[in-house]
């Protein structure tokens, strides 16, 4: 299994390095640059500013340069937020996203999980209809919808909670609740979906049949035989959703304030922030492929058909 | 269920001590100010935006500042004198201005600053404001080493400054945060991170305490500052808050005490039910359609972009359209600029007929009607409220038989298209840096490069605005830009369609807040009642 691993990150230099040529040309195929403001530079100034940040040479030297510095582990200075390095906003950020993002998903592992189990255990009962009738909201309304109906109700009318804000850089459970809840609410609803479709089809398969057949108590059953079976399809849409919970979110991040960086991924890209886009999108992909690499290996131990060779 | 329980129990305790805090700790005087977005840079020669400065005004002050109500008052300078011809500029330095680490701020400090602001290692993007500065549009252009800077510390308490030609709305620039000082040591040892929290030097009436990008940046009170014994708030802590619907809950809730703005769409929900906290004022700027003159028809035909601006209904614009309180523009130099007789177009007394019939009449001398309509594209970047705006603009323009086709583009795209002159008419802005007419004339002169949207030229507005440059008396300097602007108003390169307004909600605890047409607020002047 080892082997198997170091096989595939070693695999994953060459996927990273056309993810890096790839978006390095693309932002700057992009009309428009970093420093295109509505009041317009003069042209001088515009060529101090390029000179600074280097982009008056050729875009290979270029290319070359920013290659360089990635090796030195260097993702190079922010063009939008000039104070920072990409390297201090995204380390800055991330911690945020992964707390928020990673009890979120936590969260949503363990009700959606139950609730699948739930409704495919009550299949076409009342219990059933109304998990899935949840989920189905989940997953169809939006955060945008939903952040703002938790700030209005917990936040101005109940005040129980902080409309938004990080709590003075501190750890500040009451502002993480909602930001949590508007994360964890569509993840729980695909879980659970995902959860239940699998488990109605393991339940209905011969060695379950065979299990119950032999007088097997139901609990055995289900714990010893069918969870097992039940998780890996979970599992593989598990990898990329985690990536994507715990580099934040744009939209929950705009609405309560929070400090992550799941922001730079839209921003960056709308502000031409050349660097900013290729330390975001290089960060996300190696989480990506990471994170794939872990699914897979979860695989092996909940399937025993599964080889790693 | 332990995930709850382990859940409540962070939260309980954070709540305690919450208040335990706010018990235990003696009243602090803090104002939570939103404001707006989170800074690009905070390095006042690098910084372009309203939010930075909003948060340099409190920790910089230039030889020159702002009082309460946005004039232009002593900073550092106690006093100026000014030469007789208008061109050399001597200021008398405080003798106790102080840096915050306790340095002594001297007139080498400004000179340093004024450099570094032109140097083009610097890379600052207002540098050209300093362009009136002997040499300094030579130094940006690294045509001449910024030494020869026209800045020169005659004694430790004594600057002088020497300009190209005088220039009556130089000390109005010094406000500006291009000027601003920053101190030589720190810039020098910590490069481009000497913004930094514990870095940071600086000698305003605050000084840095934290930033935690996307979150907030924290001022505290600087003992050191000259008017320290006038200035009340003991914290300021500025927020980001780029979503407006949530930053006015925030507010709601107590935990702003000012917000930077207000989503449009609630204005009239907060003029009827918080009138006393809602604020809307006149605001330096401009809302408006610039129309480009080397694309025909509209370049050479005058009398078409006349029948245009004729038939935009201003007043339904903004009482129907934008709703928040906006002033319909009839001028390009937004109003309130003192010493400034507003211009205007020579069709605003006119009735809403009579303009619509002329429109109609210019339209069929020139072969276009309803049966014949004349086809014009309009630009605008991605934007509900842009759109609103073209939607309702193309209604009016409809009946008379313009047919106008949207497009929209992504902002940066849409500068590129703009910068190209890849258009017929385009959405544009623009928000004055320093309140004098100059600066919105002076991006309308034949060679003012891409500022220039309209590709306009007219050697006559060129040659009023050289001869107001060179007027020395006020009164009559202004009387030229305001030729200048009714020659360019009747042209018709642009069709003004509003001037901005500022809008904040203010807490009842609030004091010390002085509305002003640059809508500075610097922070030494408040103060939060308990």
């Amino acid at each position: 299994m080892l082997t198997y691993a170091l096989k595939r990150l070693l695999g994953a230099i060459p996927t990273l390095f056309v993810i890096i040529a790839i978006t390095f040309v693309m932002i700057r195929m992009a009309p428009g640059g970093p420093f295109d403001k509505e009041r317009r530079v003069s042209p001088q100034v515009e060529a101090n500013l390029n000179a600074a940040y280097h982009l008056d040479e050729p875009l290979l030297a270029q290319f070359g340069r920013y290659l360089g510095g990635l090796l030195r582990g260097d993702f190079g200075p922010s063009f939008q937020y000039k104070d920072f390095t990409v390297t201090e906003l995204i380390l800055g950020g991330f911690p945020t996203s992964l707390m928020i993002g990673g009890i979120a998903m936590a969260i949503a592992l363990v009700l959606g999980i139950g609730l699948g189990m739930l409704a495919a255990l009550r299949q076409n009962s009342a219990v059933d209809y109304a998990a899935m009738g949840f989920t189905m909201l989940g997953i169809a309304v939006p955060n945008f919808v939903v952040a703002p109906l938790l700030t209005l109700v917990f936040g101005l009318t109940l005040r129980w909670l902080p409309v938004g804000g990080w709590g003075a850089g501190a750890f500040s459970p009451a502002h993480m609740v909602l930001p949590i809840l508007a994360l964890a609410l569509p993840q729980l609803a695909a879980i659970a979906r995902l959860t239940r479709g699998s488990m109605i089809e393991v339940l209905g398969s011969n060695y379950v049949r065979t299990a119950r057949a032999k007088g097997l108590p139901e609990r055995i059953t289900l714990t010893r035989h069918a969870i097992k079976a039940t998780l890996p399809p979970l599992v593989s849409y598990l990898g990329p959703a985690t990536a994507g919970i715990i580099t934040g979110s744009i939209i929950v991040e705009q609405i309560f304030g929070i400090p992550g960086i799941g922001r730079y991924f839209v921003q960056a890209a709308l502000n031409r922030d050349y660097t900013l886009v290729m330390g975001v999108t290089i960060f996300y992909g190696a989480l990506i492929i990471l994170l794939n690499l872990v699914a897979d290996l979860l695989y092996g131990v909940l399937d025993p058909k599964v080889r790693y060779d | 269920m332990t995930v709850g329980r382990t859940w409540l129990r962070p939260l309980a305790l954070g709540l305690a001590a919450l208040l335990l805090s706010a018990t235990a700790v003696p009243a602090e005087m803090v104002l939570h100010r939103g404001n707006g977005t989170e800074p690009e840079t905070l390095d006042p020669h690098k910084s372009t935006g309203v939010t930075e400065n909003a948060i340099e005004n409190d920790l910089f002050e230039g030889l020159v500042t702002f009082s309460a109500d946005g004039r232009n008052i002593p900073g550092v300078a106690t006093s100026w004198d000014i030469s007789d011809d208008g061109k050399v500029y001597t200021f008398h330095l405080r003798p106790d201005a102080k840096w915050s680490n306790g340095d002594a701020l001297t007139a080498e400090d400004f000179v340093y600053s004024f450099r570094r602001a032109v140097d083009p290692k610097t890379a600052s993007d207002y540098a050209p404001i300093l362009a009136p500065i002997v040499n300094a549009e030579a130094a940006i252009g690294g045509e001449a080493d910024p030494t020869t800077l026209g800045v020169k510390a005659v004694d430790p308490e004594t600057l002088e400054i020497t300009l190209n030609a005088s220039t009556p709305y130089f000390i109005g620039l010094l406000s500006h945060n291009i000027a601003f000082p920053v101190h030589k040591a720190t810039v020098e040892k910590f490069g481009d991170q000497w913004t930094r929290p514990g870095n940071m030097v600086s000698n305003g009436a605050f000084t840095m305490a934290d930033w935690v990008p996307q979150s907030q940046v924290t001022v505290v009170k600087n003992p050191l500052f000259h008017d320290a014994a006038n200035v009340k708030l003991d914290k300021i802590v500025f927020y980001p808050t780029e979503d407006l619907q949530e930053e006015l809950k925030r507010y709601r809730a107590g935990e702003l005490d000012i917000t930077y703005d207000v989503p449009s769409e609630q204005v009239k929900w907060l003029e009827e039910n918080m009138a006393s906290e809602f604020h809307n004022t006149p605001y330096l700027g401009t809302y408006y359609y610039v129309i480009n003159l080397t694309k025909a028809p509209l370049g050479d035909q005058a009398s078409l972009r006349r029948a245009l601006s004729l038939a935009l209904d201003r007043e339904i614009m903004t009482e129907k359209i934008t709703q928040a309180g906006e002033i319909p523009a009839y001028s390009w130099v937004p109003p309130n600029i003192e010493g400034y007789q507003q211009q205007f177009l020579d069709f605003k007394e006119m009735s809403k007929e009579e303009r619509l019939a002329e429109a109609a009449k210019l339209l069929a001398e020139a072969g276009y009607g309803p049966q014949n309509p004349l086809k014009v594209e309009l630009l605008y970047n991605t934007s509900e409220n842009h759109k609103k705006i073209a939607v309702a603009a193309a209604a009016m323009w409809k009946p008379l038989g313009i047919d106008l086709a949207l497009t929209n583009q992504e902002w940066k795209v849409y500068l590129d298209t703009r910068d190209n002159k890849n258009f017929q008419i385009a959405r544009a802005a623009w928000i004055g840096d320093f309140a004098d007419p100059i600066n919105f004339l002076d991006m309308f002169l034949s060679n003012a490069g891409e500022r220039n949207d309209a590709g306009y030229s007219n050697p006559k507005y060129d040659e009023l605005l050289k001869q107001a440059a060179v007027t020395a008396e006020p009164a009559a300097r202004m009387t030229l830009l305001e030729e200048a602007e009714k020659l360019f108003l009747a042209d018709n390169a642009l069709i003004p369609i509003y001037h901005y307004t500022t809008q904040h909600m203010l807490s009842p605890k609030l004091a010390g807040w002085e509305f002003n047409i640059l809508d500075v607020h610097l922070g030494r002047y408040m103060s939060i009642a308990s």
